[in-house]
């Protein structure tokens, strides 16, 4: 297996340009939603609005003003899948068409989806969604098909401020570390890692910088995994099973009992 | 959603349909049916035996209409046989971990056991004996995973409390008994097995309520997406319609098939509240 490999997204950095949407776009040959008619969502400058089947890299516009506007600051962040160590939609995957490339990023095989939908709900992060055009499950692949080439992503290569960075994931950790010092350095003691540990779903492959809370970036403070769930979930069950059968057996055992 | 109360409100709704309400629907009445079937069968008198045969030759047209429903629920239907077959390599594609994966392989034997049963292999014959304990057996399963199947996500509600499957079985059992009840009182059958049948489908929704009540109060803070105008009026609904009315209509001599009709109205509304209530919540 090559070395893990991943995206450092440095969002103090970022100028909301949405260069890598576009790149991502041409480069994976995503349709236009709509039909590439242009409406306008209203907040602020983000007409993408989400990460979805056909927007696999998303700029976030957060504008934090006081109500005269003479004080505040713009928060911008790219956001994409985070190709979790331990990926939910992986685990949920009922034909095997979610996938663990060579890079230990997660990539969906369009071929073998049938857009069961599962790993929409599964993911914690709410990346995941279908495109109508292939009518399968798709979200970012961290550019398989170049990194199988030699080649950076599409969105970090066209990044002109590299808030996007690409490489090995123990690498852009030091160097997030560093960054997070400097800006500490710096005054901006608010600065963080998000996901750059193995403490969130083993770590993620794409972690981000921020400063501000997770919640405020639509980021989940505690994303878990979906198996999580399942033990709990298939005792009651089983007990909810065992209390029906117990109701029909003992109504027609009784039965056999009466005259 | 900075002031959402979970990680859970973060994640996107899968666009599941009124297709999976039907799915959900259909597969517990195919699975209470059985397992009623199957007991009367079992434990039951000679003259319950066409209450026992209606509840297996009930099962495969719901068990058609439950298949049918997932496989159109699949932006890509001609492709469901991907559940059970790894496409690359041409071998079954086993994996019970994912409940998904695990309903596929399950509903095939339960459709083979219905199968069986609706031929005429039924006790008191020993392979009679066998299929009916078995398709029991998977029944049971068939009405409580998809309980399983809410919680693998990391949706709000569906996955914030284990009761789901719980619900589901209670509300499957009172379902089947209220159906068979139904059918019994439109062909005028005088069984004694339908006076049990009355008080498994009180019984099982009797419980069933004390698990919805479980299931609201389990959720936290969560259950404040059940406050939107939609989900309240559907879960009133669902407690005056498919659990108090019925209840209540129980202890009224005339109104029997009123009280069955309302219990399978509401395992129907009950599955519509608990497939659309994370909706809206999310990215």
């Amino acid at each position: 297996m090559a070395e893990p490999m991943g995206f450092f997204t440095d969002t103090t950095v970022c100028i909301g340009c949405k260069a890598c949407e576009v790149a991502c776009k041409q480069w994976n040959q995503l349709p236009a939603a709509e039909g590439g008619q242009n409406t306008l969502s209203g907040d602020s400058y983000d007409n993408t609005r989400k990460l979805d089947g056909t927007h696999w890299r998303h700029v976030q516009f957060i504008e934090q003003f006081s109500e005269d506007r003479k004080d505040g600051r713009w928060l911008l962040m790219s956001d994409v899948c985070k190709h979790c160590v331990q990926a939910g939609c992986l685990e949920v995957c009922p034909t095997n068409a979610i996938i663990r490339t060579e890079f230990d990023t997660v990539v969906i095989q369009s071929d073998v989806c049938n857009g069961c939908k599962a790993c929409i709900a599964a993911c914690p992060f709410g990346v995941i969604d279908i495109n109508p055009v292939s009518n399968t499950a798709q979200k970012c692949t961290l550019c398989y098909d170049r990194l199988q080439n030699g080649m950076e992503p599409a969105c970090s290569k066209a990044c002109p401020t590299d808030s996007i960075q690409f490489g090995p994931v123990k690498e852009l950790r030091e160097r997030a570390t560093k960054r997070v010092g400097q800006l500490h350095e710096g005054g901006e003691k608010r600065a963080y890692l998000y996901g750059a540990d193995e403490k969130m779903l083993g770590g993620l492959n794409s972690f981000f910088l921020l400063v501000d809370r997770p919640e405020v970036y639509k980021l989940p403070p505690d994303p878990q995994l979906p198996s999580r769930n399942v033990p709990m979930s298939a005792l009651f069950s089983g007990l909810g099973a065992l209390v029906a059968g117990a109701i029909a057996l003992v109504n027609f055992r009784n039965r056999t009992k009466e005259p | 959603m900075i002031d959402a109360p979970s990680s859970a409100w973060f994640t996107a709704h899968p666009h599941w349909s009124w297709l999976v309400v039907l799915y959900f629907f259909f597969g517990g009445l195919a699975g209470g049916c059985y397992v009623l079937a199957a007991v009367i069968d079992l434990l039951g008198r000679e003259r319950d035996r066409p209450l026992a045969r209606v509840g297996y030759l009930t099962v495969l047209p719901c068990l058609a209409i439950s298949a049918v429903a997932l496989i159109f629920d699949l932006s890509r239907p001609e492709r469901f046989w991907h559940l059970l077959v790894e496409i690359h390599t041409w071998m079954p594609l086993i994996q019970l971990w994912t409940p998904l994966n695990a309903a596929a392989w399950v509903l095939m034997g339960f459709g083979l056991c219905a199968v069986l049963s609706s031929l005429g292999v039924r006790p008191p014959s020993l392979p009679g004996k066998v299929v009916s304990i078995i398709g029991l057996l998977l029944g049971l399963y068939v009405a409580s995973y998809e309980g399983a199947l809410l919680a693998f996500t990391s949706r709000p509600i569906w996955s914030e409390t284990p009761l789901i499957g719980t619900l589901l079985v209670l509300t499957a059992l009172s379902m089947a008994a209220a159906y068979l009840v139904l059918f019994g009182r439109w062909r005028h059958w005088e069984l004694p097995g339908m006076r049990a049948l009355q008080r498994i489908d009180a019984q099982a929704l009797v419980v069933a309520l004390i698990g919805l009540v479980a299931l609201v109060v389990s959720l936290g803070d969560s259950a404040r997406a059940l406050l939107g105008a939609v989900n309240l009026i559907l879960l009133a609904a669902v407690l005056i319609l498919g659990f108090l009315a019925p209840l209540a209509l129980r202890f009224r001599a005339g109104h029997v098939a009123t009280a069955a009709a309302l219990a399978l109205g509401g395992g129907f509304l009950l599955r519509t509240l608990i497939v659309f209530s994370p909706q809206g919540i999310g990215q």
